[in-house]
């Protein structure tokens, strides 16, 4: 129930409605929730709401930590070949 | 966002928490708050590997469908075969939950009217609209994370004085019952998944008493796999360093202090109660209700509904124990063989988020093995 969706704001009016692009489709969206929004916004839809916009800034850093994690993880997976392969 | 899902991400989140479970004395016990939280920890696997690395997860109450005792199911299921010319609009999975007066999908409705799902509850307006002669009622469900929805429906047919439209309303909301959980003492807790959607609306706060009255460490986490280790990761280093916040994993959606135009427009349109929720009981000023000034558009006064007893749930059916964190669904005798998504017996194997549907859905061996 909770669900809500990471979709593109692709078009608002005057009266807070408008369009997201959510993969592709284009969904009626409210946007009478949120301020200051623009085109090209990301939002988190749910129930043909926009509840929340996406912070870009906070998203990049949790995405650069996780790219970290996974180039630490491929490191520790090149050790154990590395092992592997010496103790052969 | 692909890092969200990625293999090694999730690898090397699993190999840092289980690093750190080996130093705490015993496996820490973490309950996801949130229904669409037990989606993604079974969806990817997540409840065995986080197992495996020395973290036992269990579901809380966090699916509103599930929540919703019978008697308010009932009050609709009459609503809608006992008047004519009368469409009850709601969503999807609300129509299928079984009580002893059957569900909304089965039941048969009087001559003129119908129930019609809907994904929005704007479109219940429309629906009223073009159908001036009859009555139309949203019965509306939900947590936070829709209820400012429901409240601007409310606002929007009042000031566009749309007569024959009324709301049933079945809103909760999720902190009190966290804390009727953690005071029943029946399960200890050792750590919090708050839900991302319901915090994007309420913030961090009111989930600070936990932390500060009962010493439980806690966090707000998104719906990615991911997301999920960055919260269980968060509580134990809360739990290592011996502190109790409430953190925030999710900060790409949730701001400390939630969105303040939804939560003006809760306020404006509605009030607290208290509410009797499945398997909890009641709960002091866990649910809102339509505020007195606007009851012309609740139904329960349109109707003159009067929502107690009911008839209780199935025989037979633990979703009170499971929205409890009590006992996991294989632990109820009907799951699977008496109870599954084509014969639900309650609403917990109904809802897509109903932590019965999902051990069903994400987990075959439990199917084999019965
Ligand atoms: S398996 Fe079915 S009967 Fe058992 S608790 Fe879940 S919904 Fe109720």
């Amino acid at each position: 129930m909770c669900l809500g969706i990471p979709a593109k704001v692709v078009k608002i009016d005057e009266s807070d409605l408008g369009k997201v692009d959510y993969l592709g489709t284009r969904i009626m969206t409210n946007f009478a929730l949120l301020d200051n929004l623009k085109v090209g916004d990301w939002v988190i839809v749910h129930a043909g709401f926009a509840i929340s916009k996406l912070n870009e800034e906070e998203a990049r850093e949790t995405f650069s930590l996780l790219r970290e994690v996974a180039e630490k993880e491929e490191l520790a997976n090149h050790d154990k070949e590395e092992k592997k392969q010496s103790k052969r | 966002m692909k890092e969200l899902r990625d293999k090694r991400v999730i690898r090397g989140l699993l190999f840092e928490i289980e690093k750190r479970t080996r130093e705490l004395p015993s496996s820490p016990r973490i309950m996801e708050v949130c229904g669409t939280h037990t989606m993604t920890i079974h969806r990817y696997g997540l409840k065995n590997m986080l197992e495996k690395a020395g973290v036992e997860m269990v579901s809380g109450p966090g699916c509103p469908v599930c929540i919703t005792p019978n008697e308010i199911h009932e009050a609709a299921i009459e609503l809608v075969t006992e008047n004519e010319n009368f469409i009850l609009t709601t969503f999807g999975d609300m129509t299928r939950v079984p009580t002893k007066k059957s569900s909304l999908q089965k039941a048969v409705p009087a001559a003129g009217s119908m129930v019609k799902i809907v994904y929005s509850p704007r479109e219940s307006l429309e629906i009223a609209r073009s159908n001036p002669e009859k009555q139309v009622v949203f019965f509306g469900v939900g947590f936070e994370t829709t209820i400012p929805a429901i409240a601007l429906t409310l606002r929007e047919a009042i000031e566009k004085n749309l007569a024959n439209f009324s709301i049933l309303s079945a809103l909760w909301i999720i902190p009190p019952p966290l804390r009727a959980i953690v005071e029943a003492k029946e399960i200890a807790i050792d750590g919090f998944l708050y839900p991302g959607h319901v915090s994007a609306i309420i913030g961090e706060k009111p989930y600070q008493f936990i932390a500060e009255e009962f010493g439980i460490p806690g966090t707000i986490t998104g719906f990615e796999p991911s997301d999920i280790l960055l919260g269980v990761s968060s509580i134990l280093d809360q739990i290592k360093e011996g502190k109790a916040t409430v953190s925030n994993e999710y900060s790409r959606v949730v701001r400390a202090s939630g969105n303040p135009k939804a939560l003006a427009v809760m306020g404006e349109m509605l009030e607290t109660k208290d509410a009797y929720w499945r398997g909890l009981g009641l709960i002091p000023q866990s649910g809102l209700k339509i505020k007195k000034e606007y009851s012309a558009f609740d139904a329960e006064n349109r109707f003159n509904l009067s929502i107690k007893g009911g008839s209780g749930d199935l025989p037979g059916c633990r979703c009170g124990e499971v929205l409890q964190g009590l006992i996991s669904p294989p632990q109820c005798p009907l799951f699977v063989e008496k109870c599954n998504p084509d014969f639900p017996c309650g609403p917990c194997m109904v809802s897509f988020e109903g932590a019965c549907f999902v051990y069903y859905k994400y987990n075959p061996t439990i199917k084999n093995e019965l």
